[in-house]
Parts: structure tokens; C-alpha cells; sequence
């Protein structure tokens, strides 16, 4: 128990860490710039409607506070951790007075579901297609698949949505291609309601998990092969243990412990990943909401989104490390 | 009268490897004949790259590409039935792995499933053989760790809570719990101090005694054989070059390598020098022709360099060389 | 480890397969050179013609000759590339090297900062560095922001390199034997190193083009150089696909998918290289 408890602090630590770093590269990023971006905000925000004198005073306000104007250097700097630590990023421009966290936290569930859905069934077909793709060399059939997965794999995210957007959009329409749920449905948990969202995360999923899955399986299949001439699997099948509880028990069980790692490593890229993928199909998530930020001028949504997406990642890393000495029993020691 | 446990007739083992445009044949077992009787303990002796750990692959049909078989027959008898190992069927071989013929592993560091606990190891390796009640196969091997002097809690614990000789004997419990007639056990003792060396020794030669096994025991550690092998076999670039009771071996060294295998044994009050043998073993995809030895040997001649000896001899001390010692008599 | 390159391309069918596919697109990108028109040259030709004899692919709504026009982006796109992986080398050559060979707490220290930058998304920076720059994003600038990010998944892999020679035997042999620290390094433990850094540019720079043609299609970077991204994203202003214009997302996104599995079979027959294991395994035939 006292090592768990190590391994907790340490992994708490890094968390902390990441973002604490991640947020310091946003405010530098913020104050690198050597243009005055109150105005260049108010200026793209406005240009579309009229808002009144005192909304844009009260933005110009709000964004000196948030940008950090105020003050010298130090001071900017704490003000903005103090607001950041509250949750609170301002209005946000576009959609004034809106606070930019109920933005936010609208969006936000949408890519989790997103994300944690095709993640899951990326790593866990993958992995199972590249453990056996390992195991069984031979296998014509898995061969071809590994192909396929590698063809995809190196294509970067936006390419592939976009040419699945091309395929089901213009050749071939039978699935939705934007929104999260067909327009008018009652947001109830109601048949009508999941079976739509489903359909329109087709997609979606579909265009992540054809890039994610070849990287899981190479690498699983390459964990594998090396897994297999190990002394515990060979040993195994000098006493004749059956060739599939070798594979479930053996093989793949010892490969799955670096595999959880590498999850933990990539989330970072899935998650760009999933916000590209999302803008290409309008799907109402943070993806989305950042890009249409940003044509807007949109800062402090930006800025939001940034924030939040650095600390949702580093949480759901630290969760999965929280997680893997239920994996490998050998860190419990440590 | 029964038949020897296991009978090695002509076994040719070489890995052959084709990569990047390059071919090569490495003759690791050229050759080998050997039989090894119920209840006895046959030492397999020999230094690195002598073929020794090749032909124990063989053997037990543990092998996989760049290595094949290319000649010979490995025949086992167990209580009367005969199986050539190279033939049988994959349902068959399961039958018999384990249960007739179990295996102790050269570095036993690695052996146990590091993600399962010891039990698990237990219950994949024997229990389809003794079967029954999961709680009751589970108390058998309680049982079974603690006749061997060890903990029956150590079931509950995973590999990397033991240590290096505790797993050692973990092994020898596993390889011994469905009282096979065969063990191979391949340098079970190289990795460990001397103090747990001589435990783990004494382990083998108890655990041999009470089942009966007869048990194929691999080291270049000649100190070990002269301590536990009955009969004892001597290996050299692929070959069986000498054969015989351990005693015989010892007190008469009828090929020139094995005399120099024992005469580098030091011995308490003997302070002499020890020389070492020139030159190194051959490059098995290159041997030399002939005799595999004459190139290091004080006694070679024209026709060790041009004809290959063959192991003859009689009353059970046999030797491959044209310039061997005399047998002694009786 | 030149050797290493000819050898790989004789007998490794993936890595021929790639040296092939990305000598296509760089000779393409040298085209360029001879272009008759100027990168940045538009209404030259009539708008929306689609590929034929005169025009092999066709030109785009604003006037331009897709074929010169494309060579002038590939050319900029792998630039990019190349620029991003240089400058991201060193620091994952510092880092990686500095970790692997120190240990102890060095290594602890530089391991929890490269695991930061693993873990950030960098889109969202990205995408906010862009917000800040607008007009002033400069190519070179973007190049090197994510040069400074980009570093840590191969500073990770070059330190494990690192690890492994320094514990190997050689190493201390060589060291006692009298070998000069630069010695070793470059005599005993450079051709274990360059065959890594190889594979690992090779993801570099698929990275970064990735990631520069996802920016830029979105508009978030400086949309008069011609690269893929901008292309794409001139295409898509004009509504290319709907107006029947195919030709216009058709062939850039052709080239920069040879680019990327070219470079990636490249990367993966050099890994497997790099494994001795995935060597020996094979059958003789």
C-alpha cells in the first residue's frame, strides 16, 4: 500500500506538471504577440453586428483582465492564473455575454463521447487484430489487414475525414454528415435521440479509428512477435498449455501492459486528432467551437478551449496511470 | 525388461538463415546418438556453442525456424507406449508434455508468467493432467511444495516477489508435480550463487530419487556432474565426442577434451597451474573437416584431419576419436 | 550507414517501395525549377479547365495550371517538413542523448518534461499561436513553434538508444581499453544512433506536413505560399467539389499521400532493421 501511494504522489506530481506547463505555454504564446489583440478582437467580434458602446467597453474590460493588460508583467501573470484557477475565462466575444465555460461545457461532452468511444474500440480492435496478426504470422487474411491499417495510418487526420466527407457526401450519401444529432429531435434519452446521435458519430468514429488503428496494431503486432520468444511463453509451451489460453493469458496480457502506456501517450495526439475530425463533420464539439472561435476572434473562447483541452488530456492520462498497476502487478512493488 | 526412457538415434539439427542475400547453415547437431535409461540422471557436458542446449531442443520438439531437423529419430517410452516425438500430432504432444515429459529451464528468471500469480502457473501447466476439483488440485500442490521444502504460500505470490533461487525451485516443483518419467533440465543451476546452487542440487537429486524420473541434466559445469549424473555425455562442436559412467569418465578420460574438461576442475591441494586449451571451439557454419576437435588437439594426425571418428566403445564407455586412450580395465 | 541504406533498399521490399514513392514526389517538387509560371501567378490560364494534353491536371478557378502550381506546393510542404525535423533533431538529439547517457536524476528530470510535451495537445496551441500572429504567421515562425514542441516522442525513442549502449559491453570495453569519449561515440556508438534518427525524421516530418496541411486548410497560417494545405484551402473557398471541380483536391491530396506513406514505409522498414529479431525470423526459402 505504501508503494501504491508513492506511485499515486508521483503520478499526481506530473499531472500538476503537465499543467502547469501547458498553461504557462499558452500565456507566453498570448503575450508574444507585439499587436494589440483587445483591438483586433473587438474589431473581428464586432464587424458582423451592431453592439452597443457599453458591451464593447465592458469586452475591452473584460479582455484587458483576461489578456492580462493590466499591470506589469508579474501582475498580468497572476491575474491570469488566479482566473484560469476559478474557471473562469470571461465572455465569450461571439456569442456575448455568454460566459465562455457554458460554451465550453456544452461542447465538451461531445467530444468526451467522441473520444472515448472510438478510442475504446481503436485500442481494442487494434490490438486484438495486431496481437493475433503477431501470434499467427502466417495468417493471409490478418496480413492483408495489417496492410490496410498501415495504408491508413501515416494519412493525417484532416485528409482522411475529408475524403470520407467527399465519399458520403457527394458520391455516396446515406450517412448525416453534419451536427450531432438530426436537427428537431427531442434531447431526451429516447430511442429517436441515441439511434440519431449514433448515426451521425458514424463518421466521425469511423474516420479516427481508420487512422488510430494501424498504429495499434503494429505496435501490438510488434510487441507480440518479440512477446513470443520470451522464456514465460516458451516455457509455456514446452508444458503444452493450449495454444489459445498462451495467447489470452501470456501473450497478449503481457503486451496489453506497454500498450496502456502508449494509450497514455498518445491521448495528447488522439485528441488533436478528434477536434480536427470533428470540425470537418460539424460536429458540435470542442473542435468546432475552436475553429469558429478563432474566424470569429473569438480570444477568450480560444483561450478556454486551450485551457481546458490541456487539462481534460493530462486528467484522463493521469486516470489511465492511476489505473495500470491493476495491470502490471509488478509496479506495485516499485 | 524395460527399454531406455529415451533413444536418440542419427539427430542432424541445423539452423539454416537466409538474410539480406546471405546464406547460412550452422550444423549445431551433426550426428548425435545417445539413450538414457529409467531412473538414471544423464549429464550432457560441453562448453558454449557446443550444441549442448540445441539438442535438448530438439529432443523435446521445442524448436521453430531458422532451425530444422534434418535427419534422425527421438524416441521416448513411457510405461511401455513408444512416441517419436517428431511425428505426433499437436493433441498428442500435449498429452504427453508435462504430464510424461516436463522441462526445467536454463535461467529460471523469466520462466513464470510475470502478470500471474505462481497458482496460475500451476493450474496451466498441470491441472488438465490431474484434474478433478480446481480446490483439491490446488491443495496437491500445496502438498507437493512442501515435501519439497518450500512454502505453499508462495502460490499466492507473483513471480517478481521471489527471488532468483526461490523461483529456481518454484520450477522444480512446477516441472515435478504430475511426476513425469522424463526431465530435461537445462543449466537449472548456472545463474545462481553457490549456496543456493547446492540447495537447488541437492533438490534435484532428492526429487529424483522419490519419482524415479530419469532426467537429462544440460551444464558445462563439470563440478556439477561429477556430484549428480549417473552417466555422462560429452559434447564438442556439435558431436558426441565421449559416453559413460560419470565415475568411468572421471577416473579415465579417453578423449583428449574431456581429459582437459577434467583436469581444469581445481581440486583441493592441487596448486598447478591450470593451462588453457588453444584456439576456440569452430565456427559451426564453417566446421573444420574430419574430426571437429583436431585443430586444438595435442594428439591430432593426418586422419583425424580428413575422416570423422564415430562413437564406439565397449561396455558402456564409448569415445569418438582415432587417438583415444585405452579403456581401463575393469 | 550508408551501407545500411543500400542494403535496406535491395532486399527490403517496404523500403524500396518507399524510396520509390517519395523520389516520384521530390523529383515533382524539383520540377518547380523549370515552371513557366510564377508561384503566385494567378489568372494566367483559363479558370477551371479540367486535366487534359495542355493542362495534365487540369487548372484551378482562379487561373493557375494545377501541374506547375502543385509542384511549387509540394515543394514548399516538404520543405516545411524537412525545415521542422531539423530543427526538432537537434532538440530531441540533445535531450534524448543527455537523458539516456546521464541516468539517475538528470534522466528523471528531462523524462517528466518530455513527457509533458507528449502529453499536451499541441492543435489547440497551434490553432492559438495562429490567433495571436494572424498576419504576421510566418512560415519560418511556424516551423519553428512546432519544432519546439514536436521533439519529445522522439527524444523519448533516441534515449532508449542511448540507455541500452551505454550498459552495453562494448562500451566498457571500449572505455577500458582507452578509448576517447568522442571516440566511442562516434566510432562504437553512431551507427546504432543514425539508423533511429533516420526513422524517427522520417515520422517527423510526416508529422509536421500533417500537421501543416490540416492548419492550413483551415486557414491558420500564411495562405499566399503555395503549399498542399493552401491548396486545398483555396479549393475549398472556391467550393471547388461542389462546382464539379475535382481535379483541384484530387491531385494534391494524390501527392502528399504518396508523401506520407513513402516516408512512413521508409520509417517502418528502418525500425524493423533496427530489430535484430524481426531479422532472424525469417525462413530460408
Amino acid at each position: 500500500m505504501k508503494s501504491y501511494s508513492a506511485y499515486l504522489l508521483s503520478r499526481l506530481g506530473q499531472f500538476l506538471l503537465v499543467v502547469f506547463i501547458g498553461i504557462n505555454i499558452a500565456f507566453i504564446v498570448t503575450h508574444a504577440t507585439p499587436i494589440d489583440p483587445v483591438e483586433q478582437s473587438i474589431a473581428a467580434a464586432t464587424q458582423f453586428g451592431s453592439t452597443s458602446p457599453e458591451a464593447i467597453a465592458l469586452m475591452r474590460q473584460s479582455l484587458k483582465e483576461l489578456y492580462g493588460l493590466e499591470g506589469g508583467f508579474g501582475e498580468q501573470y497572476l491575474a491570469f492564473w488566479r482566473r484560469i484557477l476559478n474557471g473562469d475565462f470571461g465572455p465569450s466575444l461571439s456569442a456575448f455575454p455568454t460566459p465562455v465555460s457554458v460554451l465550453i461545457g456544452r461542447a465538451l461532452p461531445w467530444t468526451i463521447g467522441l473520444l472515448v468511444s472510438s478510442t475504446l474500440l481503436t485500442w481494442l480492435l487494434g490490438n486484438l487484430l495486431g496481437g493475433l496478426a503477431g501470434y499467427y504470422r502466417q495468417n493471409r487474411a490478418l496480413r492483408f489487414a495489417g496492410i490496410l491499417a498501415m495504408a491508413f495510418h501515416p494519412i493525417p487526420y484532416y485528409i482522411v475525414a475529408f475524403v470520407l466527407l467527399i465519399l458520403f457526401g457527394y458520391l455516396w450519401p446515406i450517412l448525416p454528415l453534419g451536427g450531432g444529432y438530426r436537427m428537431n429531435t427531442a434531447r431526451e434519452l429516447s430511442w429517436a435521440f441515441v439511434g440519431s446521435v449514433a448515426l451521425h458519430s458514424v463518421l466521425p468514429v469511423l474516420s479516427l479509428a481508420l487512422v488510430g488503428l494501424g498504429g495499434w496494431f503494429m505496435g501490438m503486432r510488434s510487441l507480440v512477435s518479440n512477446i513470443v520468444t520470451e522464456d514465460y511463453v516458451a516455457y509455456a509451451e514446452l508444458a503444452g498449455v493450449r495454444r489459445g489460453r498462451i495467447l489470452a493469458s501470456y501473450v497478449m496480457r503481457n503486451a496489453l501492459v506497454p500498450q496502456v502506456t502508449g494509450l497514455a501517450m498518445s491521448l495528447g495526439a488522439i485528441f488533436n486528432g478528434a477536434i480536427i475530425t470533428e470540425q470537418v463533420f460539424g460536429y458540435p464539439g470542442v473542435g468546432t467551437l475552436l475553429v469558429s472561435a478563432v474566424y470569429a476572434g473569438d480570444y477568450s473562447l480560444v483561450l478556454g478551449i486551450t485551457t481546458v483541452s490541456i487539462v481534460a488530456v493530462s486528467l484522463a492520462v493521469l486516470l489511465i496511470d492511476l489505473c495500470y498497476p491493476l495491470i502490471d502487478p509488478r509496479v506495485r512493488a516499485r | 525388461m524395460t527399454g531406455p526412457v529415451l533413444a536418440v538415434a542419427g539427430l542432424r539439427a541445423y539452423y539454416r538463415t537466409s538474410a539480406f542475400g546471405v546464406r547460412r547453415e550452422v550444423r549445431a547437431v551433426d550426428d548425435v546418438s545417445l539413450s538414457v535409461e529409467p531412473n538414471e540422471i544423464y549429464g550432457l557436458a560441453g562448453e558454449s556453442s557446443s550444441g549442448k542446449t540445441t539438442l535438448i531442443k530438439t529432443i523435446a520438439n521445442a524448436f521453430q525456424p531458422p532451425l530444422q531437423v534434418l535427419a534422425g529419430s527421438v524416441v521416448f517410452d513411457f510405461a511401455g507406449k513408444r512416441f517419436d516425438i517428431h511425428s505426433l500430432a499437436a493433441r498428442e504432444l500435449a498429452a504427453i508434455r508435462w504430464k510424461h515429459l516436463s522441462y526445467i529451464m536454463q535461467g529460471s528468471m523469466n520462466v513464470l508468467n510475470p502478470v500471474r500469480r505462481v497458482r496460475q502457473s500451476f493450474i496451466d501447466f498441470a491441472f488438465r493432467h490431474i484434474g478433478g476439483p480446481l480446490p483439491e488440485f490446488l491443495d496437491l500442490a500445496r502438498k507437493h511444495l512442501q515435501r519439497l521444502h518450500l512454502e505453499p504460500q508462495i502460490l499466492d505470490a507473483y513471480p517478481h516477489q521471489l527471488s532468483g533461487g526461490m523461483r529456481q525451485r518454484v520450477t522444480i516443483a512446477l516441472a515435478t508435480v504430475c511426476q513425469p518419467q522424463f526431465i530435461i533440465a537445462d543449466e537449472p543451476t548456472t545463474a545462481l550463487d553457490v549456496v543456493v546452487q547446492k540447495g537447488v542440487l541437492a533438490m534435484i537429486h532428492e526429487v529424483q530419487r522419490a519419482l524415479g524420473s530419469s532426467i537429462l541434466f544440460v551444464t558445462h559445469d563439470m563440478a556439477v556432474h561429477a556430484n549428480l549424473s549417473d552417466r555422462l555425455g560429452i559434447m564438442y562442436a556439435g558431436r558426441l565426442v565421449e559416453e559413460g559412467r560419470t565415475a568411468d569418465l572421471f577416473r579415465n578420460p579417453r578423449h583428449p577434451y574431456t581429459a582437459h574438461l577434467i583436469a581444469s576442475l581445481p581440486q583441493l591441494g592441487d596448486s598447478a597451474p591450470k593451462q588453457g586449451l588453444a584456439g576456440a571451439p569452430p565456427n559451426l557454419a564453417d566446421p573444420p573437416e574430419g574430426c571437429r576437435f583436431h585443430p586444438r588437439c595435442p594428439r591430432a594426425s593426418d586422419i583425424c584431419r580428413r575422416e570423422v571418428p564415430f562413437l564406439q566403445g565397449a561396455s558402456g564407455h564409448r569415445v569418438a576419436c582415432f587417438h583415444a586412450t585405452a579403456e581401463s580395465v575393469a | 550507414m550508408g551501407r545500411t541504406l543500400l542494403d535496406l533498399l535491395r532486399y527490403n521490399r517496404q523500403f524500396a517501395a518507399g524510396a520509390v514513392l517519395l523520389l516520384v514526389v521530390i523529383g515533382f517538387a524539383c520540377l518547380s525549377f523549370f515552371s513557366p509560371y510564377a508561384p503566385n501567378d494567378a489568372y494566367v490560364t483559363a479558370p477551371d479547365l479540367p486535366p487534359d494534353w495542355t493542362y495534365p491536371m487540369g487548372t484551378t478557378s482562379r487561373g493557375q495550371d494545377l501541374f506547375w502550381l502543385l509542384s511549387f506546393a509540394i515543394r514548399n510542404t516538404l520543405l516545411f517538413g524537412l525545415a521542422v525535423a531539423l530543427f526538432s533533431r537537434l532538440l530531441a538529439l540533445l535531450i534524448g542523448l543527455v537523458a539516456g547517457y546521464s541516468g539517475g536524476l538528470v534522466d528523471r528530470a528531462l523524462m517528466s518534461l518530455n513527457d509533458t510535451f507528449i502529453v499536451i495537445p499541441l492543435f489547440p496551441i497551434l490553432v492559438l499561436f495562429y490567433f495571436v500572429m494572424r498576419d504576421r504567421m510566418s512560415w519560418g515562425l511556424l516551423a519553428l513553434m512546432m519544432a519546439c514542441l514536436g521533439w519529445a516522442y522522439d527524444a523519448r525513442l533516441i534515449r532508449s538508444v542511448a540507455m541500452s549502449l551505454r550498459h552495453r559491453e562494448f562500451t566498457e570495453t571500449a572505455i577500458f581499453s582507452g578509448m576517447s569519449t568522442r571516440q566511442i561515440l562516434v566510432e562504437e556508438h553512431l551507427p546504432y544512433v543514425l539508423p533511429i534518427v533516420f526513422s524517427t525524421t522520417m515520422n517527423n516530418i510526416n508529422w509536421s506536413i500533417g500537421l501543416e496541411v490540416t492548419l492550413s486548410v483551415l486557414g491558420f497560417t500564411d495562405i499566399n505560399t503555395p503549399t498542399i494545405g493552401v491548396l486545398i484551402y483555396w479549393a475549398n473557398q472556391h467550393t471547388a467539389l461542389v462546382s464539379g471541380i475535382w481535379w483541384w483536391i484530387f491531385f494534391p491530396v494524390l501527392l502528399v499521400v504518396m508523401t506520407f506513406i513513402g516516408l512512413f514505409l521508409l520509417a517502418v522498414s528502418m525500425n524493423e532493421y533496427i530489430d535484430p529479431r524481426s531479422r532472424l525470423g525469417r525462413r530460408a526459402p
